[in-house]
């Protein structure tokens, strides 16, 4: 056991504090693909704190994947109020894939743009028939010519109404097994054919969609992987959407924002941190995020040293993550009480109502990205090594 | 012994949810979410027809003179439907205060104008359970200064009962001056909050209300009101849950036979069933069983947020992505158990007083 990075580290941590100290009052303005929002993506880009290790000719740094300094440039990011590196699918299920699976003009033609946060992508994987149960969906794509033509539906669709392009999954080889039949297109969303509803959510707002797809015509070089390959390509990048959709550093810039919350808070003048019940519920969200935290190191210790095996703790980092998240912002609503439900642009509300809006939010997550009820299944049969359950007549 | 609900109040309890689903459908509460008051009004209205706000007025004032077991009952009818109607404060706490603490003038002037529906009486006591920012009141020489946050059924209200941190009860015209009305948003648009910022505001003192034990009482049945709507809207989406995964198909079966979600049902309604059961009870003891009546109100109240919160989460992962839709609007109830949740204590607070009660603190 060493928990020491290494002398070698300190001077890039070093920079990288001072990076975080020079800009942490950076604010960007407008909205997604604004000029601010991708000079500040080029900027982080430029000193390697984003896209580190993807190759330049991408328009990516091109450092070396040297993942304790990704670690260190997370671990100092979090602790301050700087503006993050821009996320989404694009970024964290798209640009992944395409490094390992894409061919060198998707890689050229799609990277760039995409870390830059010039083009916002969105993910069209589930159906309405076509949730839990992934591998099952209808729509299809046959190739006409040199072009791609899909028809079929797609649903919860999120930022699709922002985003230039989509990656789908589509049906092209029928007669296949189930898992063997689908591939892997890249659909530009200004295609002709795609009539797109946003879906409103329980928060309000209306993040997610539903895509019906006409006829839709892309070029045949769209697809990555082969043909019948897009499970594998899917599969390759649901473990970083998972990864991602609860990370511990950006829980833990949440658990800091609630113990300020809850110190400013009073009950009968008292201040909510000082009211024991309060305070261990606190200490044990926290204790919690510690323990991810070190599940985390554990994660990224396997992938440095490749001897080790860390399966069953990254199984469990969505389901953990998720709950932990959701139960964080619902206690800041308990130590906030009756001032806890405000909501939109009610009097008195707090950090812009922030913390409702994302307990609710937290609650689509424990079901997007594969239900916790999924991942526990995946826990279980793939980690463990217990057996499917068994298939039920007339169920 | 008997143990359980009447024939009456069962007949009671149906009559309600058949009116709130021929009157109070999905869409008419979407559309009173986004703001159609005129809906509201109706559905109001309806409910006061079936005497809803004479429940628990005494008959010499036109009511009903029921007790607090059918004013549970109602509650938990009203919940199920996510009623867009004041009833916890307007037709429960207020009549109540102004009938225990009152003098005959002002139950005269009052309780037979509550009991027609011709009245809406708001109640602000939260700075009574626990005071938020600096909010408060004073009353000086018949006159009340200061700031009330969360007054029930206070929006659109022609009176309002409010509390100051001792627990004396002031009854106020709303057509006074000094008043003003500050609208609040909460997650839950079924039901609506004010805060009430007053200066110089003419006031009756409720001379009963010197006896802190009127404001507990007032407390109690607000709590259980509040209580019992929960337990309407969590049995409501434990029903959903069972119905959907009954309909609901992936790999080839229906959901309802993966154990994970026959798991999540079952769960749900082992927390959920003894609820109904403690509600009943807690009511009993209010009208028969005095010295047990605080602790059940207060662990009620308590004991039935935590169980709503896990059941109204657990209801939206049964439904998959569609528990997260407006158009599904499961999160009607969602949100109206977290508001329930909050108001007139949460649970941290409330098991605080309940441990006071017993003398933990001494
Ligand atoms: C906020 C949010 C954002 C999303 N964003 C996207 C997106 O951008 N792109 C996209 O393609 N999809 C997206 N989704 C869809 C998401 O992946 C699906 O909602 C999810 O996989 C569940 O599918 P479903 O909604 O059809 O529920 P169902 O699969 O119908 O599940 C219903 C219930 O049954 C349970 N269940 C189903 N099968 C099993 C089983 N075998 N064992 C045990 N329990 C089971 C589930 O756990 C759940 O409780 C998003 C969803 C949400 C909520
Ligand atoms: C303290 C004690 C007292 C007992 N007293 C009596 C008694 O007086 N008389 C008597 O006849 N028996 C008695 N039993 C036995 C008891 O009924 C069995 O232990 C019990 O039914 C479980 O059966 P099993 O031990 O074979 O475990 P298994 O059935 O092998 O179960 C092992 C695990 O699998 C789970 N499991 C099994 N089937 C399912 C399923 N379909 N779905 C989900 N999970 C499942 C179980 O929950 C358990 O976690 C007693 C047991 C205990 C522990």
């Amino acid at each position: 056991m060493d928990l020491e990075y290494g002398p070698q580290y300190d001077d890039f941590r070093a920079e990288v504090i001072n990076f975080v100290k020079e800009n942490e009052n950076t604010k960007l303005t407008g909205p997604a693909r604004s000029e601010s929002r991708v000079a500040w993506q080029q900027k982080l880009i430029d000193h390697g704190y984003f896209a580190r290790s993807i190759p330049k000719e991408y328009g990516g740094y091109g450092g070396d994947m040297d993942i304790i300094k990704l670690r260190i440039i997370a671990e100092e990011f979090a602790k301050s109020p700087i503006p993050k590196p821009a996320g989404g699918q694009g970024i964290q299920m798209l640009v992944p894939t395409l490094l390992s699976l894409g061919t060198e003009e998707q890689k050229q033609k799609y990277i760039k743009p995409t870390l830059r946060g010039e083009i916002l992508w969105c993910q069209g994987y589930s159906e309405p028939n076509s949730g839990s149960d992934l591998a099952s969906l209808q729509t299809k794509a046959e190739l006409d010519g040199d072009e791609w033509v899909i028809n079929g539906q797609k649903i919860w669709t999120s930022t699709a109404h922002l985003s230039q392009m989509c990656f789908i999954l589509v049906r092209t080889e029928p007669d296949a097994p189930k898992h063997q039949g689908i591939s892997y297109l890249l659909m530009p969303m200004d295609a002709e054919g795609i009539d797109r509803r946003p879906i409103k959510q329980m928060t309000g707002d209306s993040d997610f969609n539903e895509l019906f797809l006409t006829d839709v015509r892309i070029p045949a070089e769209n697809i990555v992987g082969k043909r019948g390959e897009g499970w594998k390509v899917a599969n390759a990048t649901l473990g970083h959407e998972r990864g991602s959709l609860a990370d511990p550093n950006v829980t833990q810039n949440r658990l800091n924002s609630l113990i300020d919350l809850m110190k400013s808070e009073t009950i009968d003048g008292q201040r909510v941190i000082d009211k024991p019940i309060f305070r261990d519920r606190l200490l044990s969200i926290q204790g919690r995020l510690m323990a991810q935290q070190s599940n985390a190191l554990r994660i990224l210790s396997s992938q440095i040293n490749k001897d080790q095996d860390a399966n069953l703790a990254k199984s469990i980092v969505k389901l953990q993550g998720t709950e932990l998240r959701h139960e964080l912002e619902g206690l800041a609503i308990d130590a906030m009480g009756e001032l806890g439900t405000l909501y939109e642009d009610s009097p008195h509300l707090r950090d812009e109502g922030a913390w409702q809006m994302t307990y609710m939010y937290f609650l689509g997550l424990i079901i997007g990205g594969g239900t916790n009820q999924i991942q526990k299944n995946i826990i279980s049969e793939r980690a463990l090594g217990m057996p499917k359950e068994p298939k039920i007549q007339g169920a | 012994m008997y143990f359980g609900l009447s024939e009456e109040q069962k007949s009671l309890e149906e009559n309600i949810q058949r009116f709130l689903s021929d009157n109070a459908s999905l869409d008419i509460i979407k559309a009173v979410a986004n703001g159609d008051e005129d809906k509201a009004k109706e559905v109001h209205k309806g409910i006061i027809e079936l005497g809803l706000s004479g429940l628990i007025v005494p008959e010499e004032y036109g009511g009903l003179e029921l007790n607090m077991l059918f004013a549970t009952v109602v509650s938990a009818a009203l919940g199920s439907g996510t009623a867009p109607v004041p009833f916890a404060g307007s037709y429960i706490m207020s009549p109540m205060a102004i009938n225990l603490a009152g003098n005959a003038e002002q139950k005269n002037n009052w309780l037979p104008k509550i009991a027609g529906g011709e009245v809406q009486v708001g109640v602000g006591i939260s700075e009574y359970v626990g005071a938020r920012e600096d909010a408060g009141i004073e009353f000086t020489n018949g006159k009340v200064s200061g700031r009330s946050l969360f007054v029930i059924d206070g929006k659109g209200a022609d009176a309002y009962i409010l509390a100051n941190k001792s627990g004396e009860l002031y009854l106020i015209d709303s057509n006074n001056s000094g008043i003003e009305v500050v609208e609040l948003t909460t997650v839950d648009k079924t039901r609506t909050s004010i805060e009430l910022i007053l200066n110089d505001v003419d006031a009756e003192f409720l001379e009963g209300s010197k006896d802190k034990a009127i404001i507990e009482k007032v407390l109690d049945a607000g709590r259980l009101m509040l209580a019992a709507d929960t337990v309407g809207a969590a049995q409501v989406m434990l029903d959903k849950s069972v119905a959907y995964s009954l309909e609901r198909k992936q790999f080839g079966r229906l959901i309802g036979s993966f154990q994970a979600v026959k798991h999540m049902c079952a769960e749900m309604a082992a927390d959920l069933e003894p609820c109904h059961s403690m509600i009943w009870h807690a009511a009993h003891c209010q009208d028969n069983v005095p010295e047990e009546a605080r602790l059940m109100a207060c662990q009620t109240k308590a004991h039935i947020s935590e169980v709503g919160k896990q059941v109204s989460k657990t209801a939206t992962e049964v439904h998959g992505g569609m528990g997260f839709t407006d158009e599904l609007g499961l999160h009607y109830w969602f949100k109206r158990i977290g508001l329930n949740r909050q108001l007139l204590g949460s649970p941290e607070l409330v098991r605080e007083e309940a441990g006071k009660l017993q003398g933990f603190d001494q």
